[in-house]
């Protein structure tokens, strides 16, 4: 497959996905659809386009490996899940329900695919150098990808976190940072200055890209640079708009935890093509 | 004499010691390698040991992540850190994640001594007995804390270990072995029963001793695993002695105390005296001079039998 033909096929699975997700939000009735919409491309062009993985085998010791720090955004990290067969797409339709194996923040041990439970912001980037300090301890060379929110750098762990990936010089773990510079209670720099948000992660010793987070061509290619960097970890910060492919939910702090209503549904699929 | 040995150090050797047995072991530690004793694995096995430096909540997560990756990780720092400052760490990471992480915390209880208030954990075992899927265990001497590392590395799961500071009297023999959910007879009674854990468990056994000399026969129950708790054992002694005096290096609010009042309240209600800290912070002080400030001794779990005795006689 070509590069042109792959992201467009990139371009088309995140075009469902985001159909999967306000489908499951709106039915759900509560949930993350901003920040689910900003990191969509992320996700897909990382699990459809960048992660190695077997689909026969989901537990494949040399997986690479996906934290969902931002764990709010789970209803698209669901989505990509059930696409890749981990289980069936009906199940999207429970999300939130109770009984349900997806829950309203990832738990692995209801959700197959899901690595570990987050929710509580700030915690992946530790987990992930864990994970990223066992697979160099066990000669695995799986790479390990963490998905953060930027309101969520305002936790004092990430920086705790962001120090170690350093001084262990964990060169198998990007990070990416969901940039849509929205948070619940308004713009970042309002509620907390992240700025600047790249240097400080340069100054902590990492290597540091900025792209565009909604080019599959922008994410691919930074996700290859970066695999490529010896002795440091890596830093994508993907500059997004939160509720991103919908046109009423775009760069909107209002629609951080809020579900799509019925004209907001009838008017996202028209949007999307559905 | 009685032989002393140091929790801590038992705990610190006998992880050199497995680390050896079990290669997935790692240990991690937030700049009190010298102090938590991770230090004599970290000499030992360099590549299995990562210093988070001064930073709990990492050192958890680090843990955990750790864990997924297949490791057996052992996190050492001080107990009011260990539970304390990282208890959301804990609570989400590990104990909801149901991961495998041993988390190995020193300096509980006012015996820190003269560090004061601010490093004595008065509260930890309440923060952790409270979250699902925590194992939570206070070691009475050295060669429990060396069976319950052994069967910490081995057991799938998390689990809390509390060590002291200070050395205590050495109970069990050499070859003690531990088992999850088992609290032990130390001493046979009939009349109270006394029921600690770590340093205060020796107390209650001189406890027992002072008792004997003035008529009473008690029972001593050391109950180590405080969770998964010996509820049988511990229902077995209420019947069997009529009363109970719980003791602990630790608030009487959560902890051994509560813990067994939570049994014995629903299940056998009898007079209980709990023995612990109440409601305050500790200070700095000598481990004995402060274990005496805040009625830890022997006299003190002693007296607290004769008020469980009148209770239960109707005085």
């Amino acid at each position: 497959m070509n590069q042109a033909n792959n992201v467009a096929q990139l371009q088309d699975i995140a075009r469902q996905v985001r159909i999967d997700i306000i489908d499951s939000l709106h039915r759900a009735g509560s949930g993350h659809t901003g920040g689910s919409l900003s990191a969509t491309d992320i996700m897909v062009a990382l699990f459809f386009g960048k992660m190695r993985r077997r689909e026969d085998d989901p537990c494949w010791p040399h997986r690479d490996r996906f934290i969902l720090s931002k764990g709010h955004c789970a209803p698209a990290l669901y989505a990509v899940l059930a696409r890749l067969g981990h289980f069936p797409r009906e199940e999207l339709q429970h999300l939130r329900r109770f009984g349900s194996m997806l829950q309203g923040h990832p738990d692995s041990s209801c959700t197959p695919g899901v690595e570990i439970p987050t929710g509580s912001l700030g915690q992946g980037l530790s987990i992930g150098n864990g994970l990223a300090l066992a697979c160099r301890l066990r000669g695995l060379d799986s790479r390990i990808y963490v998905l953060m929110g930027d309101g969520e750098v305002q936790e004092g762990m990430v920086w705790e976190a962001a120090m170690t990936a350093a001084h262990y010089a964990l060169d198998n773990l990007t990070a990416v940072i969901d940039r849509n510079r929205l948070q619940i209670d308004g713009r970042t720099r309002e509620v907390m200055s992240l700025e600047p948000l790249a240097q400080k992660w340069l100054a902590f010793g990492w290597h540091t890209m900025e792209v565009d987070g909604h080019s599959m061509t922008e994410l691919l290619a930074a996700f290859d640079a970066c695999e490529s960097i010896k002795g440091k970890p890596s830093m994508i910060v993907a500059h997004t708009t939160k509720g991103k492919g919908v046109s009423l939910f775009e760069d909107q702090v209002k629609y951080h935890g809020v579900a799509p209503s019925k004209e907001e549904y009838d008017q996202a699929m028209k949007e999307l093509g559905r | 004499m009685i032989p002393k040995e140091s929790t801590r150090v038992e705990y610190g050797k006998t992880l050199k010691e497995l680390g050896s047995q079990y290669p997935e072991i790692v240990v991690l530690d937030a700049d009190l390698s010298a102090s938590t004793q991770t230090k004599y694995f970290a000499q030992a096995f360099p590549q299995r040991f990562f210093n988070m430096g001064v930073a709990e909540q990492d050192l958890m997560g680090t843990a955990a992540g750790l864990a997924l990756g297949g490791m057996i990780p052992f996190a050492s720092t001080f107990a009011i850190f260990a539970a304390g400052r990282a208890w959301e760490q804990v609570r989400q990471s590990i104990a909801y994640a149901g991961i495998n992480v041993k988390i190995v915390a020193s300096h509980g209880g006012v015996t820190v001594g003269e560090d004061g208030g601010s490093h004595q954990a008065l509260e930890d075992l309440a923060l952790m007995r409270v979250l699902p899927n925590m194992v939570v265990l206070v070691p009475a001497d050295g060669p429990e804390t060396r069976a319950m590392t052994r069967w910490a590395a081995q057991y799938h799961g998390p689990v809390y270990m509390r060590t002291g500071r200070s050395t205590m009297p050495v109970i069990y023999g050499a070859d003690h072995r531990f088992q999850l959910g088992q609290g032990s007879i130390l001493r046979e009674g009939d009349d109270v029963s006394l029921m600690g854990v770590g340093v205060m468990v020796h107390a209650c056994l001189e406890a027992a001793s002072l008792l004997e000399k003035e008529g009473v026969s008690a029972r001593v129950l050391n109950l180590s695993c405080l969770k998964p708790l010996d509820w049988e054992l511990v229902l077995d002694s209420a019947r069997r002695t009529g009363c109970v005096v719980t003791a602990e290096e630790h608030m009487v609010t959560g902890g051994l105390g509560s813990a067994v009042s939570e049994v014995l309240g629903e299940h056998h209600p009898v007079p209980v005296k709990r023995v612990g800290i109440r409601d305050v912070f500790g200070v700095s002080g000598a481990p004995d001079e402060l274990l005496k400030h805040y009625g830890l001794t022997a006299r003190d779990i002693a007296a607290a039998a004769h008020k469980a005795l009148a209770g239960k006689n109707g005085r």
